[in-house]
């Protein structure tokens, strides 16, 4: 993701708050949507679309991302056939129950949503994303938590992944964990972070930390900030009063009567 | 120049689990000298330079650096001319950036922001490693990580560079590398150390620290000869004196 976050384009260019607040405002009215929204949805595909292809970000990368987060989604999803059971239309004989429906408003929700937040980190950086929620006003100590998750994430998986390998060399059977045994290593882990925070604290103390945590960042807000949030927040709110592909539909079926 | 003075007087330092760390040590190490503190583990090498910054405090004794002595009041000025080098890279590196780490210091500093890049331009040039300036510290190797630790500190402008264990975990090169660039250092010294090979190269002068006591102090070449003393301490020759000990018997 960082490595995709340095390439140079014109998304790339782009002040991250002015990817942010757009990103943001095409959540929010994606999510708007009501329960059977299906066909209103559909037109949103046009933002990580065209996000990806400006950008020049892999799509192929993106949507394993997406898929690889997919089951949370069909897991929270999937209660809707059995508990909404009326039905909505029919299709070819075949009654579509109104859960069916929702089922799959919810995974093109999630689809579309998870895509617009992982072009947003793949274009502009998760650090950089991070300032902007502080430039835009979140409150510091959130901003700090994020950054050092995403910088100690990586040491944590590590230390974990040593941990594990360990035990695995010296259990046998290759029978999963015992119960004792995962205790025993998560709160080994558990120590050994408390440990490492308190080395990381007196690194900061040494370094004259005094509570802030400044960087140096020039943010610009141009022109092609302003026309890029202008532009794209005008189009989601259209797209989500005016749906499109019902009117088109409309439109071609009334021609070819 | 009186401040680049370090002063230990008789500190005495115990955990608070009971564990007497440091029972008594004493020294002055003065301007522009270079200083091995070697002594096996748990010989209380760590918990003495912990003092040197003032992140412990000895239960009793005094610590002076420079011209005035180490109390809670002036911590802040203490700890901005005494640098500090970690074991573990990782620890000191704590930014989203490389750049944004070096610059952590001066910018706590309130230093304007152009006067801050360019310290952090210089800081990065001497260690060699300012092509890194854009990347996340993670993705660094070892060797990259502990030279851009010594530039985050290097960019405060230390009298008094203080660093636990610099080569462990190097490959032979890197470790090289590192010891050519500690020597054109100018500042004051104290590094812990196991790597008594490195200490012959950058320290004209060793503390053997035993048991949280000063066991010798003097010149290193000298004190490592000194086989008796190396034992007792719980320590084994470089390697390279005993090569020379082979060939000549």
């Amino acid at each position: 993701m960082d490595t995709l976050a340095c390439a140079d384009s014109p998304v790339h260019r782009l002040d991250p708050r002015a990817k942010l607040i757009a990103t943001f405002v095409f959540i929010v009215t994606v999510v708007s949507f009501d329960r059977y929204a299906i066909s209103g949805l559909l037109p949103f595909f046009i933002f990580p679309v065209v996000m990806i292809s400006v950008a020049g970000l892999p799509a192929r990368y993106i949507l394993r991302k997406v898929l690889l987060i997919s089951p949370f989604a069909i897991l929270i999803a999937i209660c809707n056939p059995f508990l909404d059971r009326s039905i909505l239309f029919h299709v070819g004989g075949i009654n579509i129950s109104g859960g069916w429906v929702s089922f799959i408003s919810i995974l093109l929700r999630f689809f579309l949503t998870v895509t617009a937040a992982l072009v947003l980190v793949a274009s502009t950086g998760f650090n950089a994303v991070c300032l902007a929620l502080s430039k835009l006003g979140l409150p510091k100590p959130f901003v700090m938590q994020l950054l050092f998750l995403y910088r100690y994430i990586f040491v944590l998986l590590e230390e974990t992944e040593r941990l594990v390998r360990a035990r695995a060399l010296r259990s046998f059977s290759g029978t999963a964990m015992k119960l004792t045994t995962f205790t025993s290593l998560i709160s080994h882990l558990l120590l050994r972070t408390l440990d490492r925070a308190q080395r990381i604290y007196l690194a900061m103390c040494c370094r004259g930390f005094d509570g802030n945590v400044r960087l140096i960042r020039s943010m610009k807000k141009g022109r092609s900030e302003i026309i890029f949030v202008a532009g794209w927040s005008v189009l989601f709110i259209i797209l989500r009063y005016w749906n499109i592909p019902l009117h088109v539909g409309a439109l071609i079926t009334r021609r070819s009567l | 120049m009186s401040h680049h003075i370090v002063e230990a007087m008789d500190l005495h330092y115990t955990y608070p689990d009971k564990t007497a760390a440091l029972a008594g040590v004493s020294f002055r190490i003065s301007h522009g000298e270079s200083v091995a503190l070697v002594g096996e583990n748990g010989a209380g090498k760590s918990t003495l330079l912990l003092h040197l910054n003032g992140y412990l405090r000895a239960t009793s004794g005094k610590v002076r650096i420079g011209d005035c002595l180490l109390t809670p009041q002036n911590l802040s000025i203490v700890r901005r001319s005494v640098g500090m080098v970690f074991q573990n890279p990782d620890d000191q590196l704590f930014m989203p950036t490389v750049f944004d780490d070096v610059a952590f210091g001066p910018l706590n500093l309130g230093l304007p922001k152009e006067e801050v890049e360019r310290k952090v331009v210089v800081a990065l040039e001497t260690v060699g490693m300012a092509h890194l300036a854009k990347r996340p510290p993670y993705k660094l190797s070892q060797g990259e990580k502990r030279s851009v630790a010594i530039a985050t500190v290097l960019a405060m402008s230390p009298d008094i560079l203080v660093m636990d264990e610099p080569t462990s975990s190097l490959d032979p090169r890197s470790r090289r590398r590192l010891i050519e660039l500690l020597k054109t250092f100018r500042h004051t010294k104290i590094i812990a150390t196991h790597d008594l090979d490195m200490a012959m190269d950058l320290c004209e002068r060793a503390i053997v620290l035993h048991r949280g006591k000063v066991t010798a102090d003097g010149p290193t070449a000298e004190l490592f000869q000194d086989e008796g003393l190396l034992s007792r301490s719980c320590l084994e020759k470089p390697l390279r004196m005993q090569h020379c000990a082979k060939t000549g018997s």
